[in-house]
């Protein structure tokens, strides 16, 4: 793999559920790392130049490191990456939607062959370091982020102020730094009419609950982001391990409403599974809600057991390729919106019935 | 400078009003300002301080809503002004934070709950950070020691202390 087949397949790291913990609702676990060089204006107010002359500095450091994970990451500089590609990017949670619809030359990103490790260039911050994988595993993410972070400041001087932290361009991610996150998808929640409830209480605890692709994104298809609201004053243990229980404690509610919604709504929850398979595999134009929603449901059925064929990994991977960018990468050419629901028709249709075609055939052999 | 009102807190609000053309400057601490906030500028409505103070001093999470008041310090590395900082919420560079230390203090204990920095110290820059926890956990093992009376213990330590304070003037002359 290479970043070539991040930008042309489906494929990235935190879609590999079947090497994650719990994920059959933690779809994926995340660490961000905000970190700043000492000094130099902050990327929002900064001139060409000093845009230029940071990422020089940061490639440089990147180039001559020793270390193994930091020198493995591949550059990408945006003077050289299409606008196309960077949408790509985005839809694979690989860079902000903000990074990917800027238009400066000097803003950039170093990226794992995998895509677990990402970090943003020039982003609201001179580095953001990024580390997803699949399912529960914060600590891990954790533990990679820690070691690039190591690396990169053996060659830069980051910005630190013994009393406040590691300082960055919001007041919001002051002292550690850091916002931990999980995606998970709860449908029992949402089904059950608890979400309202629920979530009012994660943001009593400090935490915050966001849709898909993080701030002021809506919550569609039942995926949520669940992330810490506090970066100054805990600890980055103490972060990870509040998100960890608060993830667990979702795991469980979720579990049970699941649970009993297949014995006290067994053919409702059927009706519901299959109706949306039926829509999945039938319709011949579908916009991107509507798909995510359905998506939603056949993931529900599958991990209930009600659909048999379909593996997590498939639906991980659908519900990146139908998002516009690799819809239009795949046809090879930009589309209108009414092209593209076509398009995303044929895209569900074609990888849903493919796995049902090797179920069937695996069945045979047997 | 002190609060004009308590006189011994320092004052973190400062505000220019005009009254019938005439310049009243007041300086305030956040917590005489909280009380004396709406009193002083309840009679003119036109200006909406008093919403923008209520909002600073207990309101939402938004940082435009905060110093909505006249400010005049600048960043030297950047030369950023506080009001510039307000309207785009974000800091100019990383010195920001010590020019404002003041304007920020309140902002950072609303979003976090906390001011004070607990986590990660990084090897290298935080050097200094390093060596201050050391000489602090010195510090409190010197007292121990006299304590239980332990003084050749206590003459080794005292120079270890002298030692790190002797590194530490190095790293903040460096």
């Amino acid at each position: 793999m290479s970043k070539n087949d991040l930008l042309n397949g489906h494929f990235v790291a935190w879609m590999d559920a079947e090497k994650g913990p719990e994920s059959d609702i933690v779809i994926s676990s995340r660490i961000r790392l905000a970190r700043n060089l000492q000094d130099i204006s902050f990327p929002y107010f900064m001139n060409a130049e000093k845009g230029n002359k940071t990422m020089q500095e940061i490639r440089e450091a990147w180039r001559q490191s020793e270390d193994q994970l930091l020198s493995s990451l591949e550059l990408l500089s945006f003077d050289n990456t299409s606008a196309w590609d960077r949408q790509i990017l985005v839809e694979k949670h690989l860079i902000s939607p903000e990074h990917g619809t800027a238009e400066e030359a000097y803003r950039g990103l170093l990226l794992s062959e995998d895509g677990s490790i990402a970090i943003m260039i020039n982003e609201e911050d001179h580095l953001r370091i990024q580390v997803m994988l699949p399912g529960l595993q914060l600590e891990k993410c954790y533990d990679l982020a820690q070691k690039i972070d190591d690396a990169l400041e053996k060659r830069l001087n980051f910005a630190f102020d013994e009393e406040r932290g590691y300082l960055t361009s919001c007041p919001t991610n002051v002292g550690t730094g850091m916002r931990a996150s999980v995606m998970l998808h709860l449908p029992g929640i949402a089904i059950s009419g608890q979400r309202n409830r629920i979530f009012q209480n994660i943001h009593q605890l400090g935490m915050a609950v966001r849709g898909l692709y993080g701030e002021g994104t809506e919550i569609i298809g039942n995926y949520v982001q669940l992330s810490n609201q506090i970066t100054l004053g805990q600890s980055e243990n103490e972060i990870i391990t509040n998100l960890g229980l608060i993830t667990r404690q979702m795991v469980e509610q979720e579990k049970i409403l699941r649970k009993s919604l297949q014995q006290e709504m067994r053919y409702q929850l059927e009706d519901r599974v299959g109706r949306a398979y039926g829509i999945l595999t039938n319709a011949r134009v579908i916009n991107s809600n509507e798909a995510l929603t359905l998506l939603s449901d056949v993931r529900l059925g599958m991990d209930l057991g009600i659909i048999k064929g379909i593996n997590p990994y498939l639906i991980n991977q659908l519900v990146v390729a139908i998002k516009p960018g690799h819809l239009q990468k795949r046809s090879g050419d930009e589309m209108e919106a009414f092209m593209r629901d076509v398009k995303r028709a044929e895209v569900i249709k074609e990888i849903l019935l493919k796995s049902k075609q090797s179920e069937i055939q695996s069945e045979k052999e047997e | 400078m002190f609060c004009d009102d308590c006189k011994h807190k320092p004052a973190t609000v400062h505000l220019t009003q005009l009254v019938n053309g005439k310049k009243f400057d007041v300086h305030l601490c956040s917590e005489c300002a909280a009380k004396k906030g709406f009193l002083l500028f309840d009679q003119d409505k036109k200006f909406s301080i008093p919403n923008f103070l209520g909002s600073f001093l207990g309101g939402g999470f938004n940082l435009q809503d905060m110093h909505s008041l006249t400010h005049d310090s600048r960043c030297q590395n950047c030369g950023m002004v506080f009001s510039d900082i307000k309207q785009t919420g974000k800091l100019g560079c990383s010195q920001c934070y010590k020019a404002f230390d003041t304007e920020l203090e309140p902002t950072l204990r609303r979003i976090h709950g906390n001011s004070r920095h607990v986590g990660k110290i990084p090897l290298r820059g935080g050097q200094k950070a390093f060596l201050k926890k050391e000489l602090d956990q010195l510090k409190s093992k010197l007292q121990q020691s006299v304590k239980e009376e332990k003084y050749e213990q206590a003459a080794e330590i005292r120079d270890q202390i002298k030692l790190l304070e002797k590194q530490i003037n190095e790293e903040e002359s460096k």
